[in-house]
């Protein structure tokens, strides 16, 4: 608490201005800037296109992992629901079932598999982190387990081009339409609700949050819910995309999608972290890979960037208050004697 | 011994004293044996014997023939050594999810070292192996120990430098058996007394952590850390040497277990071992060791290891089709979690009980 109390003390502008929010996107900018004026083709028409297509799983899934990891749990299990998701709609198409039928399914079997989750996490209240590891090996096998290693690709073009398709003639694809629905969906939850407001307290506190009314399990539950819901629709979304329903797609994209959440300034611990930051984080990723996709470098240095950019941002955040504590030590050690004993009587007052 | 025959006067009015002396009165053979039957371990061990038990009467070749009691040995060993790594540094409550990124590395590093430099003894590649292992793990032991920041996000971090590095160096390289000396491989295949070396090499890395986890004031320190980080820093425990050696060990054991990964399958891509660190962090899970730190042993992490990879092997011979195998592992880690719970709570309501009834 000493901490919000610190970060006010400080002047609005000097708040808004040196938040971890700003930095990623004062990166983000800047990368962007770069690349239009060094990289070939990246001001091209196609660009964009396949920017936004290649993050758009990333970016759906990170707004309900933000809200999970600002309580201060985690969701591991994430990438699996994809592919739980991937399958079902892939073996109901196959039997004959209309495709927005089979993606309904998909969503209600990605909301039991959160509501599974939540259920042990928040009611039984074990451990996120161990739940969903072993969530993230069940629902993979229950996805490999329903389709075998065979892929279902007989998908309708019909479909598949809606996955693909762009608004109008503009080289913005459709997909940004339900992210940009769930990104005005997730800032209003968070930012400018009680149930987003109980969600910072959570992670700040979660005994503090108990006491003063917040319904810890029922808030954390229904995170687990969504982030199950947005992960199935996710895979939905990757499945027409590549027309390919397989047991193994979006391996390993939980980590993918942890890494963003926490370059755009969500602390592991909870309790803060912003949405717009996050899409900043997502997007940086993005335009990074692309960027040295049409330079020709091989993609696979993105990798050390990423793993780069994260412990550069965590490591900043506490140098700068470890520098912030050693300044406040010196200030503090500063003043004249009487002054002290003043500021003393001061606290002890209060 | 001999004076326990005058304690029950004594403690007749105290049944839950009583109930606490009891153990002190048996034999110290029988109080071992007492305290192994009860561990949480012992839970793993029997549902593993069960594993092995039901699949050899299905097939009697499972167990019996040399090849697969080979395999039964020798399949676990890279888990194993990885599980013993993350169960030391998960007890100190911290988290390495980088292993599998230094094993592809140190995978690759062995065949790459056998190739450009030919004529070097095997086991300077093995200690090479090693070290690159310690190294990197030391990375990231600075990192957490005095960035003070959290674990799991530092190795999500190296997890993709390290990958990374391994990918930008080996491209679609790819070491074959014929680049590494027949020496080297045919460690993956000797054994000793019928049990394979590369295993040996595995069970002796664990008596030794084990040990020194169990009696010595280091290991003992690790639990400390674990249990209370701020508690251990006012009792003046020298947290940051413990965490940089705890980094530093799982790092090690990872690049072992990348020696031993190129010595047991013979080619080397640069995709060695990828996704490997959860089926780690799963073992250690599955063997009793709390996420949160401060409990469990290493024992239990080997006993998790051995279970997860055999469990896979049993399958499809009790007749469930292999692609069914991670669902059951997955169910196996939650009801572990869920066993851990329901334990967790009874000993606290024996400990209520006993301290409201003295």
């Amino acid at each position: 608490m000493t901490r919000t109390y610190s970060e006010h003390s400080q002047p609005l502008w000097r708040r808004l201005l040196l938040t971890r929010e700003t930095a990623v996107i004062a990166l983000l900018v800047a990368v962007v800037l770069y690349s239009l004026s060094n990289v070939p083709n990246f001001d091209g028409p196609l660009t964009l296109t396949f920017l936004l297509l290649d993050v758009a799983p990333i970016l759906l899934i990170a707004l309900p992992m933000t809200a999970v990891i600002v309580t201060g749990e985690i969701d591991l299990s994430v990438a699996s629901v994809v592919g739980l998701s991937s399958v079902l709609v892939g073996v109901l198409h196959q039997d004959g079932m209309p495709i927005p039928l089979a993606a309904v399914v998909a969503l209600l079997a990605g909301a039991l598999c959160g509501a599974f989750n939540g259920f042990l996490v928040a009611y039984v209240g074990l451990p996120s982190l161990a739940v969903t590891i072993g969530t993230l090996a069940l629902f993979r096998g229950l996805a490999v387990g329903l389709l075998g290693t065979t892929a279902v690709t007989d998908f309708t073009e019909r479909w598949t081009d809606l996955a693909k398709q762009n608004i109008g003639d503009s080289g913005v694809p459709l997909i940004v339409l339900p992210i940009l629905a769930l990104v005005l969906v997730f800032v209003l939850l968070l930012q400018f609700s009680s149930f987003g407001r109980g969600v910072y307290d959570i992670g700040l506190n979660s005994e503090a949050a108990h006491f003063t009314g917040v319904n810890v399990e029922r808030t954390k539950f229904l995170l687990f819910v969504l982030t199950g819901v947005v992960s199935a629709f996710a895979g939905i979304f990757y499945t027409l995309r590549f027309g390919s329903a397989r047991g193994d797609n979006a391996t390993g994209l939980e980590l993918q999608v942890i890494a963003a959440v926490l370059l755009g300034g969500v602390s592991i611990f909870g309790g803060r972290g912003k949405i717009h930051g996050v899409i900043a984080g997502v997007l940086l990723i993005g335009v990074i890979s692309s960027a040295l996709r049409l330079e020709g470098v091989t993609v696979n240095v993105i990798n050390i960037i990423i793993g780069l950019l994260l412990v550069a941002s965590v490591m900043s955040t506490s140098l700068l208050s470890g520098i912030a504590n050693a300044t406040a030590r010196w200030n503090r050690r500063a003043p004249s004697p009487q002054h002290a004993s003043a500021v003393g009587a001061g606290t002890q007052g209060r | 011994m001999s004076d326990t025959s005058m304690r029950p006067d004594k403690t007749e009015s105290h049944p839950e004293l009583e109930r606490l002396i009891e153990p002190s009165r048996q034999t110290p053979l029988r109080r071992g044996l007492m305290t192994v039957v009860r561990s949480r371990e012992f839970s793993i061990l029997l549902v593993l014997l069960a594993v092995i038990a039901a699949a050899t009467v299905k097939t009697p070749s499972f167990l019996f023939s040399s090849n697969s009691w080979r395999d039964l040995l020798l399949t676990p060993s890279i888990l194993l050594l990885l599980a013993v790594g993350q169960a030391v540094v998960i007890i100190t409550r911290n988290v390495d999810l980088s292993v599998g990124s230094i094993l592809g590395l140190t995978a690759y590093l062995t065949g790459r070292l056998f190739i450009d430099v030919p004529g070097l003894p095997i086991i300077a590649v093995m200690v090479a192996g090693i070290l690159v292992g310690v190294l990197l793990g030391l990375v990231n032991g600075v990192l957490v120990a005095f960035g003070k920041v959290p674990a799991l996000v530092i190795t999500l971090g190296t997890l993709y430098i390290y990958r990374g590095i391994v990918l930008t160096w080996a491209g679609s390289n790819r070491i074959n058996a014929d680049d590494m000396p027949a020496g080297f491989l045919r460690l993956g295949t000797k054994s000793l007394l019928s049990v394979p070396v590369l295993t040996v090499i595995a069970l002796v890395v664990l008596v030794i952590v084990g040990y020194y986890l169990h009696t010595a004031r280091g290991g003992r320190e690790m639990y400390a850390i674990g249990s209370d980080p701020d508690a251990a820093v006012l009792y003046g425990l020298n947290v940051r040497r413990r965490l940089l050696f705890a980094f530093a060990l799982s790092g090690g054991l990872a690049g072992l277990a990348g020696v031993v990964y190129a010595a047991r399958y013979g080619t080397v891509s640069s995709g060695a071992g990828t996704g490997i660190e959860l089926q780690a962090v799963a073992a250690v899970v599955i063997g009793g060791v709390a996420i949160f730190g401060g409990s469990g042993t290493v024992w239990g992490a080997a006993l998790g290891a051995i279970l997860l990879v055999t469990i896979n092997r049993a399958l499809p011979i009790l007749g469930i089709p292999d692609f069914w195998q991670r669902a059951v592992v997955g169910a196996l880690i939650i009801s572990a979690i869920v066993l851990d719970r329901v334990l967790a709570a009874r000993q606290a309501r024996k400990l209520t009980e006993a301290r409201d009834e003295s």
